[in-house]
């Protein structure tokens, strides 16, 4: 978990980089968000950044990945264009989606982003359908598919497990579990917590990380994918996190009570973005952070220039 | 223009199902890209036939069966789609796709336009309706008015083998997620067929019978049902415009408001329920375009408003049938009240169907 290979100083800036990008994007649009500039309910990754970033980092160009409504961080950390996103977000014609989609469904096939999915669960089944094509393709990509512990509720989840065990999809499941949907703790949603032994039951690896460690993310995720190249089917990550903002919205609501502000002062403490930014030598990591900073400012002078659809554009996209 | 008995060069008399299976192994072999799965598509009964030898010629990578998880397996056929496959998926009864509803209403109707024109979705939805032997309350239905309502599905609901071919491969070719309505009853039925892949375009209506008197709308199997009652209103001398609209999304409103403007009398048979139905669109357009124009006559027919029962004796009241589609439109005509149709004529028109032309 501690190999030199994972820490080596290429890859620490490269996941820095990432990392930094994605919580500074978040807490530019949660800056923003009161002025009402933004068009869109926003669902923010503040705090769950590692494992996105993480998992993206070993993925290749022609990869795929798959997001659900909060996915900011999977868009950004799969090189999704920040200039696109927050037009998206403005509603503006030079969105991602061309002010259609907003927040929720954030996409750049491009870079291999599929369209993130505002209904819990439902990007699962649509991520195996692209793997089973890029099966088909031959080419040893593969496919990475988010959701949330919510989404381990929906029973397309598991559907899509079966099937794609059965086929020996190249398709990763990654289950971002901040422990609530919404409003509501696992405790009062499932008997049972143990999702990943659940998994394991449809004959894939099938592993738990609870420390919310980049690195032991980037490490597990490595072997599987190397395997799934090579056609050894898919498999299960459940990586534990915490969502540090309101479920919608820009702001912290520990005082609503449902969840007390010290659980995520745990996760605080673990903050993997201030860790890296202390593991790299001070002058390059200031560097990092210009250039974040100017590309974050890029995107959001971007996003204000970019003009709203005409009126016209209402009926286009209706059918291909 | 051709008829069973004068067969133009590469026409054939075929049955429905025989179509549906020559048109998709037709586009199986034009593109790689085309595939056919669902449960049962690769047992020795394949459908009703309608997928036989598919997995012979293709093999398993392009005709496989499934769990039967319809939900994840329609998004499975949408994420597939949007990689540039054309996923045909197969429903042996259109009742199994309440199950499919939230990938289709809400990923597959909706990519295209949410992901601002970046991505498509180009896939059929094969389903099939039963009728008869029992079939009952979840075998039986035709759903299409659900589908209708939602921009970004087409819809097509073709009635003879020649409109069955040319539009499986238009969907199949169509760059959009198309809901593909068979009727089981209509599978034997056999009709002039070209051997060579052809297109029926969507949003085209078809002209089933030239007249003058009254224009009948006839969807999906009820276009039949249509044809045989227009036979029996030649006895009363009442001629019908007969229409069967093929595609319902696109829905070809020219041709049926052209026919009603002549007309003035409108008669639209569903192979469904009659409320927010299929029936009631077309009924309501034509009184928007045509209503204040003079006297216009507007009734819809469908299945009764109650669930399907099993038992013959119930059944047999359940749906519009050529005696009761004739009475009404001969009523809506202003024909003389207790007219029934000639026993004999009523029993040989159940042998009737649409041989063109095309």
């Amino acid at each position: 978990m501690d190999s030199p290979a994972l820490k080596s100083p290429e890859t620490l800036v490269r996941l820095y980089r990432s990392l930094y990008l994605v919580r500074r994007v978040e807490e530019r649009v949660a800056e923003i968000y009161p002025t009402d500039r933004i068009k869109s309910p926003v669902h923010l990754s503040i705090g769950q950044e590692a494992i996105a970033v993480g998992i993206c980092d070993l993925l290749r160009a022609d990869d795929i990945v798959s997001g659900t409504y909060r996915g900011h961080a999977t868009y950004l950390a799969k090189g999704g264009d920040p200039k696109a996103m927050l037009a998206e977000m403005f509603g503006k014609v030079g969105g991602c989606a061309r002010g259609k989609g907003g927040s929720m469904h954030l996409v750049g096939l491009e870079q291999g982003i599929l369209g993130c999915s505002a209904v819990v669960g439902t990007n699962v089944p649509v991520a195996a359908g692209y793997a089973l094509a890029l099966k088909r393709r031959g080419r040893g990509q593969v496919a990475a598919v988010f959701y949330g512990d919510g989404a381990s509720e929906e029973g397309c989840v598991y559907e899509t497990l079966n099937f794609a065990a059965l086929h020996k999809l190249p398709i990763l499941f990654i289950c971002e579990n901040n422990f609530f949907a919404i409003h509501e703790p696992l405790h009062r949603r499932w008997a049972a917590d143990q999702l990943t032994e659940r998994v394991a039951t449809f004959g894939m690896p099938a592993r738990r990380i609870t420390s919310g460690d980049i690195f032991e993310i980037r490490d597990a995720a490595s072997g599987l994918i190397d395997a799934m190249r090579d056609g050894g089917g898919p498999a299960f990550l459940e990586c534990h996190t915490y969502r540090w903002r309101e479920h919608v919205g820009p702001a912290e609501d520990y005082a609503a009570g449902y969840r007390a502000r010290t659980d995520m002062e745990e996760w605080e403490r673990r903050d993997q973005v201030a860790r890296l930014a202390a593991m790299l030598p001070e002058a390059e990591r200031r560097q990092i952070e210009a250039e974040i900073e100017a590309e974050v400012e890029a995107a959001v002078a971007y996003a204000e220039a970019s003009p709203f659809p005409a009126a016209e554009e209402l009926h286009a996209h209706v059918f291909a | 223009m051709s008829s069973p008995d004068t067969l133009s060069a590469g026409m054939r008399s075929l049955r429905y199902v025989d179509a549906l299976r020559e048109a998709v192994a037709q586009e199986m072999r034009r593109d790689p890209d085309v595939f056919c799965f669902g449960l049962d598509v690769d047992d020795h009964r394949a459908i009703q036939g309608s997928t036989q030898g598919l997995l012979d010629e293709f093999g398993p990578d392009r005709c496989f069966t499934t769990p039967l998880s319809e939900d994840a397996m329609t998004g499975v056929a949408i994420g597939a789609a949007m990689a540039g496959m054309r996923p045909i998926h197969v429903h042996i009864r259109m009742d199994f796709l309440m199950l499919c509803m939230n990938q289709l209403v809400n990923m597959a109707a909706k990519a295209h336009y949410m992901y601002g024109g970046s991505v498509k979705v180009p896939m059929v939805v094969r389903s099939m309706i039963g009728k008869s032997w029992g079939q009952g309350a979840q075998h039986s239905q035709g759903l299409h008015a659900m589908f209708m309502h939602v921009p970004g599905l087409k819809v097509v609901a073709p009635s003879n083998a020649y409109d069955a071919k040319g539009c499986m491969i238009a969907a199949i070719r169509d760059d959009n997620p198309v809901i593909f309505m068979e009727h089981r009853l209509l599978y034997p039925i056999e009709a002039p067929v070209p051997e060579e892949p052809f297109m029926v375009p969507f949003g085209r209506a078809r002209h089933m019978r030239r007249g003058d008197d009254i224009t009948i709308v006839g969807i999906s199997n009820m276009a039949v049902e249509c044809l045989r009652a227009a036979s029996l209103l030649e006895e009363v001398g009442l001629s019908v415009d007969l229409i069967d609209p093929v595609s319902l999304v696109p829905l070809d409103m020219e041709t049926i408001v052209a026919s009603v403007a002549r007309t003035r009398r409108l008669l639209v048979v569903d192979n469904a329920w009659v409320s927010a139905g299929a029936g009631a669109e077309i009924a309501a357009q034509v009184a928007e375009q045509l209503g204040g124009g003079g006297p216009l006559a507007i009734r819809r027919m469908g299945f009764a408003p109650t669930t399907c029962p099993t038992t013959p004796a119930l059944e047999a009241h359940f749906y519009p049938n050529p005696l009761t589609i004739a009475k009404a439109a001969h009523a809506l005509a202003g024909g003389a009240g207790g007219w029934e149709p000639d026993p004999e004529r009523a029993r040989l028109a159940y042998q009737q169907a649409f041989k063109g032309p095309f």
